[in-house]
């Protein structure tokens, strides 16, 4: 008896293994070997401190996905409205004894690790809200009350986000609550209307921008108007890009970035890096690569028979899909600078742990794709 | 609790959404690409430029100069190496230490070291740092044999101005030091040429042959990063130097003309009668053009700036001086030429106690006790100024001044060639009203005819006139520049007198003067005909003689310096077939009989021996060719 439910026990270990989406992993380890590739570029080269700290941080993130997989789909249900008031915690902890960097207080010190909180939200708001709507039956999703909590939930981090100050998290954050209302089954009217509400309040909105914000705006739309200052970035970020060509400068000879005329080109820069070095040709690989990690995240979803992992992996997935977009569109000059990093890509722990969260969770999913919750 | 139907509904709803949405991420994924496909495939040409505008920069090298040589092909302006000692501060450990190292190996005076610290901050800490531009082959070997205890302190083998002949043509030449502010602004090529340490002319030909010998800059193509830092070298480009500028010079007679001037302050210029070609063309005092290539000391400066024989004035070409005598073969060949006298006219010269009279003015001869009854040959031979103050009384001053023009007096004998040549003076009765304005009076003529008054020359112009005395009476350009044979297109043959005998009598009034007893240079003469020479003397009067003068009849040594008279002399030769004149002026030195004309003496050996060099170099080069 003991003996068959240890086979068992093992007989589940190996389901399990058998159960991860196979497809999805090797797409993340790509993206990761990828990313420290472009590490490893932009270290001139060179073996130092970002490349080892960024192939650290993988490893050890990739071995926590594992782990969160293997945790049952339920687990994670349960621990949705947890998570977010943890993070919402640690989000007040840095108002008042963050770490503050280049002008912003966004790290909170755990002792082992410098966290960056704003980062986690963005997954812990989709696990909340996904939580959130999943007892609710479609016609109370319309319902004042659900509608003003699921707002409250997304409002309070997004302003303790907005305090720090980081306004391209906190968009993000508030993008990624949205989306779950979206596939809840929020009224199209309600998007619509308050879509036409943020245009029409533009103006007010600038306003009440800081001037560096507002700097950003104006050099989105004329990037020339202060070549060597607001507009430095943006320009070198084209001509990084531009120069790349077909089949870009080749590995390690992107002049852009090695003779530093790339600015952050660690963090939110780093696809320009990639597309300079990798030209056209390794930038649609590099999309491509995205797109299968996106597609199987929803395809998980699909075949999921719970609604709450239906409603994260879409969450997730289309979330994943605006941080890309909004990055990628940031440095080709689409859109405005705003700090936000490029899943996987980007050097950065607390948004690659968030990411690899949200995959552990999708991979959990899969592998209980056939568990219901009550 | 939920209810199967319900959950149907919502399944349906969030798949419904998913699509939705999917289509959307579709076309905005296909947006991003579009994009990347416009930057890197449609627009990658201009960002490829962009991008190597960035990293690409370029610096411009000193060009290397062009050199003058003179007429044999002896480079008298040229280029040596200099050594220099460049240190780069970011590549120094201890900036400090390696300093004061070099401060004792150097033995730099403390006002030098300072210097030094001052420009350190000034540059950037890649940039180079000059530390020392000219050092000697004894410092530049001690800092090599440290080099070991001098980390980033590069000894760098530099090209530089030189002039070989020192103080020998710096009138001629000039000089180049560092580019100026004013240097940039005026000139279009040095500003294209430009960059730190660019020596450009500032006098002379160095400065009026600028855009020649200046040549092009060598250009470093580097590779650079963001803050300008050098990464990499990718191309280098050599400049071409500046082109050679031939000069008709003769280094040997220029040489002597430097030697026998010296301690003088005075002139020499010796010009070829039929080409015209200066062999030789001296102002004294000279100073050494090399002080100025690497910036003059104040103190060295100030000593050649103050020194009363004034170094810094080219007195061949800006001095302008009362002609004395030597104008008086042009006086006798305008009276000549204008049939006023003939050679025959005769005038008694009654000396001082008898001087000629004119509305109450007094005019005396030089000499005391009077030349007695002299015709024109006579006259010119013993520089009789009675025979020549009746003369220019006949001749007037207006004939005069068109006969003197004619033969180069009162016009710049190079045109544009120098900026600070000086024009001289013909004055006439027009001139006076005209610049004056008043009226010519009859005394000013009398004494024009003796070269005193408003008349007033520069020794390149009466070597001219005396030129062309000595070719028979023609036009002749004086060239210092050697042209290339094709491009000689002047008016060859331009007569300036209408009856040959009339300069032939002058030439030979000339010789009397120099080679026949009583004449006034009759001690300096040469009799072997080979180097014989025919001149006449001048002794410009500085300030005016008065009885009292007169009376004391003072030694020159015996005058204060500034009063003393000016020594000139000009002659041709070798009389029986002239090929060479010269002219001399010595500021102050007295007589010209007794101190320009011995000068004459010396350079008339030289040049005809050298005549044969000459010769021969030209037929050689023929042959070459």
């Amino acid at each position: 008896m003991y003996l068959h439910r240890k086979l068992e026990n093992k007989g589940n270990f190996f389901r399990r293994i058998r159960g991860l989406d196979f497809i999805l992993l090797f797409c993340i380890l790509l993206l990761g070997v990828i990313s420290l590739a472009t590490m490893y570029s932009t270290d001139g080269g060179q073996v130092l401190f970002h490349t080892k700290s960024h192939f650290f941080k993988f490893v050890i993130f990739t071995l926590l996905m594992l782990v969160i997989s293997f945790f049952n789909i339920r687990f994670w249900f349960s621990v949705g409205y947890l998570g977010y008031l943890s993070i919402t915690a640690m989000l007040i902890w840095t108002i008042h004894f963050g770490i503050t960097a280049s002008g912003s207080q966004r790290w909170v010190d755990l002792y082992f690790i410098n966290i960056q909180p704003s980062e986690l939200m963005k997954i812990f708001i989709i696990l909340c809200l996904a939580k959130f709507f999943h007892r609710k039956r479609l016609d109370n999703v319309n319902s004042f009350y659900s509608v003003i909590i699921s707002l409250i939930i997304i409002f309070l981090p997004m302003s303790l986000v907005i305090i720090q100050p980081d306004l391209g998290t906190a968009l993000l954050i508030s993008i990624s609550g949205l989306v779950v209302l979206w596939f809840a089954g929020l009224n199209h009217k309600y998007f619509f209307y308050s879509f036409l509400i943020s245009v029409l309040s533009l103006p007010f909105i600038i306003s009440f921008l800081k001037p560096y914000q507002k700097l950003r705006v104006l050099t989105f739309l004329n990037p020339d108007r202060d070549p060597l200052g607001a507009g430095y970035q943006i320009i070198q970020s084209k001509i990084a890009v531009g120069s790349g060509g077909l089949f870009g400068k080749g590995f390690l000879k992107g002049t852009q970035s090695y003779l530093e005329f790339l600015p952050e080109k660690h963090t939110d820069f780093i696809f320009t890096l990639f597309s300079e070095e990798f030209g056209f040709f390794g930038s649609v690989i590099l999309l491509l690569i995205y797109a299968i990690i996106i597609y199987r995240i929803i395809r998980i979803g699909s075949i999921s028979r719970s609604y709450f992992a239906k409603l994260f992996c879409y969450s997730f997935g289309t979330s994943m899909f605006v941080y890309i977009v909004i990055n990628m569109s940031m440095v080709l000059g689409l859109l405005p600078i705003v700090g936000s990093p490029l899943p996987i890509m980007s050097y950065g722990g607390s948004s690659m742990l968030a990411t690899m969260i949200g995959f552990g969770i999708v991979m959990s999913a899969k592998i209980h794709s056939d568990q219901s919750i009550a | 609790m939920i209810d199967q139907s319900d959950n149907v509904i919502k399944l349906n709803s969030i798949s419904r959404r998913m699509f939705i949405l999917a289509a959307a991420k579709v076309l905005i994924l296909g947006g991003i690409v579009s994009r990347l496909f416009f930057l890197q495939v449609k627009e990658n040409k201009k960002y490829l430029t962009l991008s190597d505008k960035n990293r690409i920069r370029e610096w411009k090298l000193p060009p290397v100069r062009g050199d003058f040589q003179d007429y044999f092909g002896n480079t008298i302006a040229g280029n040596f190496e200099a050594y220099q000692l460049h240190l780069i501060p970011e590549q120094v450990d201890n900036f400090r230490y390696t300093m004061n190292r070099i401060k004792n190996i150097l033995e730099l005076s403390d006002k030098e070291f300072q210097k030094i610290i001052k420009r350190k901050k000034e540059i950037k800490p890649w940039e180079t740092l000059i530390v020392a531009d000219n050092l000697n082959w004894k410092n530049f070997s001690k800092i090599n044999n440290n080099l070991y205890d001098l980390n980033g302190v590069k000894p760098i083998i530099s090209i530089s101005r030189n002039y070989p002949y020192k103080e020998n043509y710096t009138h001629i030449l000039g000089y180049v030091s560092q580019a100026s502010e004013n240097d940039i602004i005026s000139s279009e090529m040095v500003k294209e040429k430009f960059v730190q340490g660019l020596k450009v002319g500032k006098i002379g030909l160095e400065k009026t042959f600028e855009n020649k010998l200046i040549g092009s800059n060598s250009i470093e193509r580097y590779e650079v990063n963001a803050y300008g830092r050098r990464i990499s070298q990718l191309a280098f480009q050599e400049g071409d130097k500046g082109e050679t500028v031939k000069l008709t010079v003769d280094t040997e007679v220029q040489k002597l003309a430097n030697e026998l001037l010296k301690n003088k302050s005075g002139s020499i210029c010796v010009m070829d009668i039929f080409t015209g070609h200066v062999i030789a063309m001296q102002s004294s005092p000279s100073f050494d053009p090399n002080a100025f290539v690497f910036g003059i000391s104040q103190d060295d400066w100030q000593l050649i700036r103050n020194n009363p024989m004034k170094p810094l004035i080219n007195k061949s070409l800006s001095g302008n001086y009362s002609p004395g005598s030597t104008i008086k073969p042009i006086v006798a060949l305008s009276a000549l030429e204008n049939e006023i006298v003939s050679p025959k006219f005769t005038v008694n010269c009654r000396g001082h106690k008898h001087p000629l009279e004119l509305y109450g003015q007094t005019y005396h001869c030089w000499k005391k006790e009077g030349h007695g009854y002299v015709n024109m040959r006579e006259a010119m031979k013993q520089s009789c100024d009675t025979y020549f103050y009746e003369v220019s009384r006949r001749l007037g001053v207006d004939k005069l001044s068109i006969t003197a023009k004619n033969f180069g007096l009162g016009n710049k004998a190079f045109g544009n060639l120098f900026g600070n040549e000086k024009n001289g003076l013909i004055p006439s009765t027009v001139w006076k009203k005209n610049a004056l304005g008043k009226n010519w009076l009859l005394g000013e003529t009398i004494i024009t005819g003796i070269g005193q008054g408003y008349i007033q020359t520069t020794p390149i112009q009466l070597c001219l006139m005396t030129a062309q005395i000595a070719n028979g009476g023609h036009k002749i350009y004086p060239q210092l520049v050697l042209k290339d044979n094709k491009n000689v297109q002047e008016d060859k043959f331009i007569q300036l007198i209408k009856n040959k005998k009339n300069i032939k009598f002058i030439q030979d009034a000339m010789f009397s003067s120099t080679n026949e007893i009583r004449g006034t240079s009759y001690r300096s003469r040469i009799d072997d005909p080979k180097y014989q020479f025919a001149g006449k003397t001048g002794t410009a009067q500085v300030k005016r003689i008065t009885e009292r003068d007169r009376e004391l009849d003072l030694k020159t040594s015996e005058i204060p310096y500034e009063e003393r008279d000016h020594a000139l002399y000009v002659a041709f030769g070798p009389y029986r077939n002239p090929r060479y004149a010269l002219s001399i002026l010595i500021e102050h030195g007295g007589s010209g009989g007794s101190n320009a004309a011995p000068l004459a003496k010396i350079l008339f050996k030289k040049i005809i021996d050298r005549h044969e060099v000459r010769k021969n170099f030209v037929t050689n080069k023929y042959l070459e060719i």
